[in-house]
């Protein structure tokens, strides 16, 4: 569990569009690290390179190395269904399943892949997934109502239970507080905090205050301009990047110059 | 304002009157007292010279609407006539087309209850001259053969309309989806013709099988299931596929167990409208299954009967007295309406209770 | 860029596909491609069963004088009859989408669309006995009136059939059946005409007629002509009403209130095909592949027309 990824000059395409050029970098296992930058920057196209999850768009793909412990995943024998058992994910919008209850999202990843396991041994990974994400105690009484019945917040945490119920190595998160509200966020990012105790955690925000509290490594993307490739312009220890950052683009959209 | 001219000429340029102070303004009730008048003008009318229902409502609302115009124009100027004349019309358009709707209803009701009863859904036409006798093998063998059309086509209707949202790219999914479209336009007729001609090349000319019937119906059954399933697959959220993705499950699986199940109210809607625009297909089972007075229930063996091609013979060629057919051919109408208008509300009822619950 | 791969090909660089992917992707497009297979099929052993009608000598044909002459005043009765359905459906049908989309009452608008689209749901078999026990009576008087006060007129030249089975109450009872067709889509149409738009013209002081007029009916005009289009291969290939209601002799007349009436293709095959053998199958079969030829364009066309609409309406 919580392994380390090291990317080395990955480029990422729609298409014949180059969207993120010449990524290189290692994410550190057992911490969170942040990805900030201004919109369509390719964080998030970076994000979802890291589980193959950008090969589902249609003409997407990459090129480049990304190791997990030793492990291309791009390799030619790699299966992405793998990789994604693997690395999990947290999307923006809360999306639990409508058909399923509660427990049936949370035990999605197990059911959904045909996985015999036993109900008892079934029971307790959805107890013990549904503690980690900190929504036990709300939903223990009403495990068969449906999951989008929840409150966003809610609906949230339940999306990470779910995810972390396949025992991922790592966990990305694509801006997983945009669309919920303070008190929301407050709990997902004390969860985080718990989470990376097990996981390699990488989060993309658009908050800069939410990166600095949380995260140990922070990456900044930017573009030079519209219809060029983002980049990885600087990545560092979140301290030195909110307080003295190499970089002067760091700068700038750090102190809210720009972007 | 310009009164010579009848089409509206909307602000040219001069400065519209302060509010209040147009010209007249006629009262709410106006236009139906114009109406009643005419009602009543004609019911003189009708006194002097005599005339029939279809002749009284036209005539009143002929009268009506000339009198709204009139007095609208006189009052309140030629564009408000204008308007309210249009309305009118509408109105009038509307009423029109729900003349067929409830004449062709009552009609039906009116001379099939005669013969709904238990001897009409008990008994075929085996050993009957004259009165007596029922449709039972030509229900069964609508069952039999709507069953079989659905058998065939769901799948294949279905599995397309996974393809062309799921899967399809290019040049292929262009041309399978025009197809479909033009697909939706091929006359019932040309789909018998069809079956018959396939059929004919490998078992001779003359051939007769139900599931001829069942052939002839999918052609007309797929493009509906495949747009209206298509329709129903792309409403189902990105989100919830990319979830699934997310969690390493294989793209088959997640069509399989997160995408049809969340659309899987749309695609029974579907599904049942699609069977109910079948069920009451005439001429391609006319040319494909033929008719017989006995029960057939195998679709692979020689004619057998359906309840509409029943309800064509029975009324096109009654026998001697035609009264006790013809009154068959009513029944086998009105249960053949039932049957649609049946399907039609368990469609609405599908989407109502099976759509996913949000629980909030 | 180094493109080393075609945007054509984004499976390349990915071998790995499991097994049930591969299982279920080929069999979904296997459906797809069968569709066009049914079709192609459609075309092909039509035209293999009506191939010994063209080849046999005119005199096999029924009525003795050659395949065209049999199939011309089929042809030309079931233009004639979807003509008059649309002359009559189309009009009424854009003002009954008018008063749904913007004259009824709000609540009421959608119960009234289920309502019109009910007649869409009656099996038309029923409306061939509709036809000819309510209607065709039902206008005998008011041919007798076109005959006397028209008949100077061709089309209500007369002598006014006894029975009402006329070529005229055959084009009304298809009316009836392309109506819902034809207001569907353009309701359709009319309810996505952008509030701006329609708030513009208001907003200008029209009253709601111009504004229909100026804002409406211009933006969905081809969608309305689109929805005629598709009711015309509706009525062109329309059987049964036909084969019930109409009262056939044969021969070309644009007589529309006499009983001597051609016959369309369609009500044509229905009514001659049970008692068929031989030769006369395979007319019957050429015949038909010269409606699904006619109803292939028409809906081509009628597809073309909608589907350019929606590229420009930039409402995907």
């Amino acid at each position: 569990m919580a392994k380390r990824i090291d990317v080395s000059d990955l480029n990422i395409y729609y298409g014949n569009f180059l969207a993120v050029e010449n990524v290189t970098v290692s994410i550190e296992p057992r911490s969170i690290t942040a990805l900030i930058g201004p919109s369509g920057c390719g964080k998030s196209t970076f994000l979802r390179s890291l589980n193959r999850m950008h090969e589902v768009i249609p003409g997407a793909r990459v090129e480049g190395k990304v190791v997990m412990d030793g492990q291309d995943l791009y390799a030619p024998d790699v299966d992405p269904v793998d990789v994604r058992q693997h690395i999990g994910m947290v999307f923006q919008r809360p999306n639990p399943f409508p058909t399923m209850s509660i427990y049936d999202n949370v035990a999605a990843g197990i059911r959904l892949n045909n996985k015999k396991m036993k109900r008892a041994d079934l029971d307790t990974l959805v107890e013990r997934s549904l503690r980690g994400a900190n929504l036990w105690n709300e939903v223990k009484d009403r495990l068969d109502r449906p999951g989008a019945g929840l409150s966003g917040g809610q609906q949230q945490r339940l999306c990470i239970a779910r995810a972390i119920a396949i025992e991922p190595d790592v966990l990305l998160m694509d801006e997983p507080c945009s669309a919920l509200d303070p008190i929301s966020t407050l709990a997902i990012e004390d969860l985080m905090t718990e989470l990376k105790e097990r996981f390699t955690i990488v989060i993309v925000t658009h908050n800069m205050q939410q990166a600095a509290r949380v995260s140990e490594q922070t990456g900044f993307f930017n573009l030079s301009g519209v219809g060029q490739p983002g980049r990885l312009i600087e990545f560092n220890s979140t301290e030195k990047i909110f307080s003295n950052p190499d970089e002067k683009a760091t700068e700038d959209y750090i102190s809210g110059r720009f972007g | 304002m310009s009164q010579t001219s009848t089409t509206p000429a909307p602000a040219t340029g001069q400065a519209p009157a302060p509010i209040g102070q147009q010209r007249g303004h006629l009262p709410r009730w106006a236009p139906w007292a114009s109406f009643a008048g005419a009602a009543v003008l004609v019911v003189l009318l009708d006194l002097a010279f005599g005339l029939n229902i279809a002749l009284y409502v036209l005539y009143t609302v002929v009268l009506g609407t000339v009198g709204v115009y009139a007095l609208t124009r006189l009052v309140e100027g030629a564009r408000k006539a204008t308007d309210r004349l249009v309305t009118c019309l509408v109105v009038s358009a509307f009423g029109l087309a729900m003349v067929p709707l409830v004449s062709l209803v009552y009609e039906v009701v009116a001379r099939g209850i005669e013969r709904l009863d238990g001897e009409f859904f008990g008994y075929s036409l085996v050993g009957v001259v004259g009165e007596g006798g029922g449709a039972y093998h030509a229900i069964m063998g609508t069952l039999v053969v709507t069953a079989l059309t659905a058998l065939i086509s769901v799948p294949i209707g279905l599995l397309t309309a996974i393809y062309l949202v799921e899967y399809g790219r290019g040049r292929l999914k262009q041309a399978i989806t025009f197809l479909v479209d033009v697909m939706t336009g091929i006359p019932s007729i040309v789909a018998g013709l069809f079956a018959y001609a396939l059929f004919a090349l490998f078992f001779g000319p003359g051939v007769r099988l139900g599931i001829m019937g069942a052939v002839a119906l999918s052609v007309l059954m797929i493009p509906v299931v495949v747009r209206s399933a298509e329709e129903v697959l792309k409403l189902v959220p990105n989100e919830l596929r990319e979830a699934s993705y997310a969690l390493g499950v294989p793209k088959w699986r997640t069509i399989v167990k997160v995408v049809v199940p969340t659309a899987i109210a749309g695609l029974g809607t579907g599904v049942t409208l699609a069977v109910a625009r079948v069920i009451g297909e005439t001429a391609p089972l006319l040319v494909t299954l033929g008719i017989v007075n006995g029960t057939n229930f195998d679709p692979f063996d020689g004619r057998m009967a359906t309840l509409p091609v029943y309800a064509y013979y029975q009324l096109t060629q009654p026998g001697v007295p035609p009264q006790f057919a013809i009154d068959r051919a009513w029944t086998a109408a009105l249960v053949l309406i039932m049957l649609v208008m049946g399907l039609n509300v368990v469609a609405r009822l599908i989407s109502r209770f099976f759509a996913p619950k949000t629980g909030r | 860029m180094t493109a080393t791969r075609t945007p054509s090909d984004p499976a390349a660089g990915r071998t790995v596909r499991r097994r049930g992917d591969r299982v279920f992707a080929g069999s979904a497009k296997g459906a797809g491609i069968l569709i066009l297979v049914i079709l192609a099929g459609v075309a092909a052993f039509l035209v293999a069963e009506a191939l010994p009608a063209v080849t046999a000598p005119g005199e096999d044909i029924p009525g003795g004088e050659g395949l065209g002459a049999y199939i011309g005043p089929l042809l030309f009765g079931t233009l004639l009859a979807a003509v008059i359905a649309l002359l009559v459906a189309t009009p009424l049908a854009v003002a009954i989408a008018l008063f749904i989309a913007y004259y009824a009452p709000r609540r009421l608008a959608q119960g009234l669309g289920y309502v019109v689209d009910l007649l869409a749901a009656i099996p038309s078999i029923v409306y061939g006995f509709w036809g000819i026990y309510w209607l065709a009576p039902r206008l005998v008087p008011f041919y007798e009136w076109l005959e006397r006060n028209l008949g100077f007129v061709p089309f209500f030249a007369g002598p006014t059939s006894a029975t009402g089975r006329t070529m005229l109450t055959a084009g009304l009872v298809l009316a009836v059946m392309i109506l819902p067709i034809i207001s569907a889509i353009s309701r359709e149409v009319f309810l996505q005409v952008p509030a701006l738009h329609r708030e513009a013209a208001l907003a200008l002081g029209a009253t709601r007629w111009e504004m229909i007029r100026m804002a409406v009916l211009p933006y969905g005009r081809s969608g309305v002509i689109g929805g005629a289009m598709l009711g015309l291969g509706r009525a062109l290939g329309e059987t049964m009403a036909i084969a019930l209601v109409l009262s056939v002799s044969g021969g070309i007349t644009v007589n529309l209130i006499s009983s001597g009436n051609p016959s369309t293709i369609a009500a044509n095959v229905a009514l001659e095909f049970p008692e068929s053998s031989g030769v006369d199958v395979n007319t019957l079969i050429a015949s038909g592949l010269a409606l699904f030829v006619i109803t292939f364009a028409v809906n081509m066309l009628a597809r073309w027309i909608v589907n350019r609409r929606a590229d420009f309406s930039g409402a995907n």
